[in-house]
């Protein structure tokens, strides 16, 4: 894919860190979305600098799907170790695409409690949104076509690719 | 058990949970560790997934129980599931109504999963051999044959507390005859590849050839808990004994009842397990089970977790199969 250039791994978190700086006199508390959001956030938890320690959600027992597909069988447990009552939360994400696993993650934090503000950022936001889901902060913006898939690999070093699914 | 019937889906998830026999390490690896994610679940201020919202789960006890019945239901209910409790003793089996009528009817309201136990060895999977392929079937227990949700949370239990199953010895203490708790667990605990397997009974409570069960049996306590990590006792089934099978209660308190003198002789941090309900001052002393080597009220609160898990594994993928 000519058309399609990913940007160096370091330069989209250099930006998303630049991005969230004006969020942190809230004092926000980062929570990353398993697997790849969770690798995004800790990059970002650690160059913010972030006093509570990072969270991470696994979404397994919230996807809207979960009784069309079977259950996935490396399922994670979620780590808040933090009280998200009436905290200002960064959710992180590796990548933006349905808006499905967006929303599961929001339904989970709720279920913890009743945090005061949500922002959403993401290091790659692509096209096919299905829900009214849009990021606050964007590492990098693809347009892809149905048979592409990005994906990241990781936890180290931190890979972008794009995929393409057979027809 | 004629007709074949398979627990697992056409891709080799599981459908039904009807016993460990057949059940591969990594299908109760993927239980364990799912039910790990679920305790969490109990430990949160809304103690609920969205997983099962919508199902309709139905406990289907024609045998009494209050543990397993009560657990399934906090499983079912943390899993948003609509659950209903029937008790079919008092309803209508007493009226000369059989006991698949009595499924089919209670299918015919668009149920998704039975959760079954019965006196009669086999009734679980009688009844999933006569259900529409949407619905699953969850063995609570069938006579003598399989308590598999029990022996799952026990091994989840046991792997708490003592993780690396090679290295570890088990002794099944009790009326092994008449447990189908006891085959559930020699099943799960062979099948994770622990190092022993013991079974402790006078030789009226053990089945013939117990050893092809890949069991090593003992008649003496203070042979058989020798260098043991973990004691499973076992309930004294009296109501399910028919003739003397044991001499006295007292004399069988004396021979194998699990007092702090007989535990002596296993390893020095050993658990003592008991799936309940207990019969203190038969089968274990007081001072045992509640005692610091005590996992009873454990077991407990772990079955909650572990059922979630087993239903929200059976369950998986269940709307697909409606269609067709």
């Amino acid at each position: 894919m000519s058309q399609i250039r990913l940007q160096n791994i370091e330069d989209l978190l250099q930006v998303m860190s630049t991005a969230l700086g004006r969020y942190l006199e809230r004092t926000p508390l980062m929570i990353g979305i398993h697997t790849g959001g969770t690798w995004v956030a800790k990059h970002l938890h650690a160059s913010l600098g972030l006093s509570d320690v990072l969270g991470s959600l696994d979404i397994t027992f919230y996807r809207d799907d979960f009784t069309r597909i079977a259950m996935n069988p490396q399922v994670k447990t979620s780590q808040l170790p933090v009280n998200i009552d009436d905290r200002h939360i960064i959710l992180v994400d590796d990548v933006l695409h349905t808006g499905r696993t967006t929303r599961a993650a929001m339904n989970v934090l709720f279920d913890y409690g009743r945090p005061k503000s949500i922002v959403l950022a993401v290091l790659v936001e692509r096209d096919g949104r299905e829900l009214p889901i849009q990021p606050d902060i964007v590492g990098q913006r693809l347009r892809l076509g149905d048979h592409q898939h990005v994906k990241l690999f990781g936890p180290e070093p931190l890979r972008l690719d794009i995929l393409e699914k057979p027809v | 058990m004629t007709a074949p019937i398979s627990q697992f889906n056409d891709d080799g998830t599981l459908h039904h949970f009807l016993t460990i026999e057949g059940l591969g390490r990594e299908t109760l690896i993927q239980i364990l560790d799912t039910a790990e994610s679920f305790i969490d679940v109990g430990h949160r201020e809304i103690k609920k997934v969205p997983l099962l919202r919508g199902k309709t789960v139905v406990n289907l006890f024609f045998e009494s129980s209050t543990r397993t019945r009560t657990t399934f239901e906090i499983a079912a209910k943390r899993l948003s599931a609509d659950v209903i409790n029937l008790n079919p003793l008092r309803l209508s089996t007493s009226k000369g109504e059989t006991v698949l009528d009595t499924v089919k009817n209670l299918e015919a309201m668009h149920t998704d999963l039975f959760v079954v136990r019965h006196s009669y060895s086999g009734a679980a999977l009688l009844i999933a051999q006569h259900m529409p392929q949407h619905v699953s079937i969850v063995n609570a227990g069938d006579g003598r044959h399989a308590h598999p949700t029990q022996a799952m949370l026990d091994v989840f239990t046991i792997r708490q507390h003592r993780p690396d199953f090679q290295n570890l010895r088990v002794a099944i203490v009790g009326d092994i005859l008449h447990s189908r708790v006891a085959r559930s667990q020699i099943h799960a605990l062979n099948t994770l590849g622990v190092a022993e397997v013991r079974v402790i009974a006078p030789k009226t409570l053990l089945p013939t050839e117990v050893e092809r069960l890949g069991v090593r049996p003992y008649h003496d306590m203070q042979q058989g808990l020798q260098d043991i990590d973990v004691v499973i006792m076992l309930r004294l089934q009296l109501e399910r004994m028919q003739g003397s099978l044991i001499a006295s209660e007292q004399e069988y308190f004396n021979l194998y009842g699990l007092t702090n003198d007989k535990l002596a002789h296993a390893a020095e941090d050993v658990l003592v397990m008991h799936p309940g309900p207990i019969n203190r001052g038969l089968e274990i002393d007081s001072d045992v089970a509640d005692g610091p080597h005590s996992l009873i009220l454990s077991q407990v609160t772990n079955g909650i977790a572990v059922r979630m898990s087993i239903m929200a594994i059976v369950m998986g993928g269940q709307s697909t199969r409606r269609e067709d």
